[in-house]
């Protein structure tokens, strides 16, 4: 049962769109073990999105199944929180009201107004946000919006942790920083995570495996590349390791020669 | 949306329209050069902010004066000053109910249109929302909503009339249709256009739907909906004058019809210069309101 906390069976995905009919997804099959950290990684309009909002309940597929510990994903819940592309904090609330937003609905029911306020506070303290408690997200950079999302998300203790692209709008610094501090937020919570992302170096740092997708329409998995590298891992470090260049390389290879770009997506 | 309510977006066609830019030479320009041409552009754009209206405004009265010499029984535009000035130096006297200042021709226009368009506003936001929210009443109103909305609110005046057997309520009536339908049109629509990533945070949080219309779709209509209550409030200013007329009583739009039957033309002038100040002074209110109320929305 471990090693299959999500288990992806056979699932397919068409659109029905006004364009027409869309293949998107076919024949995905992917077992995620408990604690595992697993990146979705491909050329843009593979579906790595569709396959996460799948995971997240979002969009129901069109065959298959999809199950987490052992139930079906009917539909979106708390308990498989995302982090979104565009951080889609509310623009009216505070840092904190945004957080305490999904504590509220999560421990509302059993816990007291204090303790719902010690989870909101703990969640911002994690992401090291106090100071910025009562601003709007107007009012704080790109790379702290997306920390508030990510505290918003870890603040409801999810099984399974979903980001779409989480730092893909943010700049090359901050994203390493926002990495750093994921890496060491994720080995404290022992989180299941699943993201999206079309960084190769993100993709070898952060995971535990990279399934690497084919070009759509009707993509599927190509590949899955086992990541062994100990952790924590120091990303100056590896930049020497032969090890994670050999990775590196294993993804550029799938990326560039077997699954060019298709030329109509560039 | 934030951009669209800031009205200096008009600075840079300022700097197109000056005469003092001459490309050919302007390479060669030393730096103190620079800033006289930002000075030369400064003194333009205050000339259009403060001369160029005050220009329209002189232009106007000539035109008025011009008319009057022709044409003996229209006031002079200092006759009518004159007047304007005896009228509003009392504008709250009661001399009998057909025989009121301007004052309180005014107030009472005002709150027939209060009470109408409040009125308009506790059912038209709700029934919007509704329509906004759930498909199938959507379905159900948006033929009568497009069957009635162009229909003129005077035409529902004497419903009014037969419904109530009294004016007042009548106007008030007329007052209620016309305010309604950009409430519920406009209030449908924000809602419609709530943003996908906050519908999708809904639905992960898993939020109650009193959570989801207190803390997203309302937020984030917001705008919209006071676009709807600025363009109501419009109409409604518009429409009461053309009510009271029909309706009588007091009122800025009987007092003019009034004083239509007195002749009393600078009064009519003094009445349509009233009406314009109020009703521009109430679309700026609600401009106000709706800047405060105007959130960024989400972007990467």
């Amino acid at each position: 049962m471990e090693d299959k906390f999500i288990d992806i069976e056979g699932v397919e995905m068409v659109f029905h769109t006004k364009k027409g009919v869309f293949h998107a997804l076919r024949e995905i099959d992917l077992k995620v073990a408990k604690g595992e950290f697993i990146t979705l990684i491909g050329h843009s309009g593979c579906g790595k999105s569709t396959l996460l909002n799948l995971i997240a309940g979002l969009l129901k597929p069109t065959d298959g199944v999809l199950l987490c510990a052992n139930r079906e994903i009917a539909g979106p819940s708390p308990e498989r929180s995302v982090v979104f592309q565009n951080h889609s904090l509310l623009p009216w609330l505070t840092c904190y009201e945004n957080i305490y937003l999904g504590v509220e609905r999560v421990f509302g029911a059993a816990e007291t107004k204090a303790q719902l306020k010690e989870r909101t506070l703990a969640a911002l303290a994690l992401v090291g946000l106090t100071a910025a408690e009562a601003k709007r997200p107007h009012e704080i950079s790109g790379g702290m919006k997306q920390r508030v999302g990510i505290a918003r998300a870890l603040a409801m203790e999810p099984k399974v942790l979903l980001m779409d692209e989480p730092f893909g709008a943010l700049d090359a610094l901050t994203r390493a920083h926002l990495q750093d501090e994921l890496l060491k937020i994720v080995a404290a919570t022992k989180s299941t995570v699943v993201m999206v992302t079309h960084d190769v170096d993100e993709a070898v740092l952060l995971s535990d495996r990279i399934v690497m997708m084919t070009n759509g329409p009707a993509a599927t998995i190509g590949e899955i590349v086992e990541v062994q590298l100990e952790r924590p891992r120091d990303r100056v470090a590896l930049a020497s390791d032969a090890r994670y260049m050999e990775y590196r390389t294993a993804v550029l290879e799938f990326l560039y020669r077997k699954q060019a770009h298709p030329a109509k997506a560039a | 949306m934030n951009a669209m309510l800031k009205p200096d977006s008009a600075e840079p066609v300022v700097a197109a329209l000056t005469p003092e830019a001459k490309p050919a030479r302007r390479p060669r320009r030393p730096l103190a050069a620079n800033s006289t041409a930002r000075a030369r552009a400064q003194v333009s754009a205050t000339a259009l902010k403060i001369i160029a209206p005050l220009m329209g405004a002189a232009l106007l009265v000539l035109v008025w004066q011009i008319i009057t010499v022709k044409n003996s029984s229209f006031p002079t535009p200092a006759a009518t000053l004159e007047e304007a000035v005896k009228l509003f130096s009392d504008p709250f006297y009661r001399n009998s109910p057909n025989d009121q200042g301007i004052g309180w021709n005014l107030l009472a226009s005002l709150q027939r249109v209060g009470v109408g368009f409040g009125l308009a506003a506790l059912v038209g936001i709700p029934l919007g929302f509704l329509i906004g929210r759930v498909q199938f009443v959507s379905a159900m109103f948006s033929p009568i909503i497009s069957l009635l909305k162009p229909v003129s609110p005077l035409a529902w005046l004497p419903i009014g009339l037969l419904v109530f057997k009294s004016a007042n309520p009548a106007a008030i009536w007329s007052i209620f249709i016309c305010s309604i339908w950009p409430m519920i049109i406009n209030t449908a629509i924000g809602v419609q256009r709530v943003p996908q990533d906050y519908m999708n945070v809904a639905r992960v949080l898993n939020l109650s739907e009193w959570k989801i219309l207190t803390k997203i779709l309302l937020p984030s209509a917001l705008p919209f909906v006071l676009t709807g209550v600025r363009l109501s409030i419009g109409t409604a200013w518009l429409v009461i004058v053309a009510a009271e007329m029909l309706t009588g009583g007091v009122g800025i739009g009987f007092w003019v019809w009034d004083e239509w039957n007195n002749l009393n033309v600078p009064h009519i002038i003094i009445a349509i210069g009233a009406i314009g100040l109020v009703g521009l002074l109430l679309e700026q209110a609600l401009v106000a309101l709706a800047r405060a109320f105007t959130y960024e929305q989400v972007s990467n």
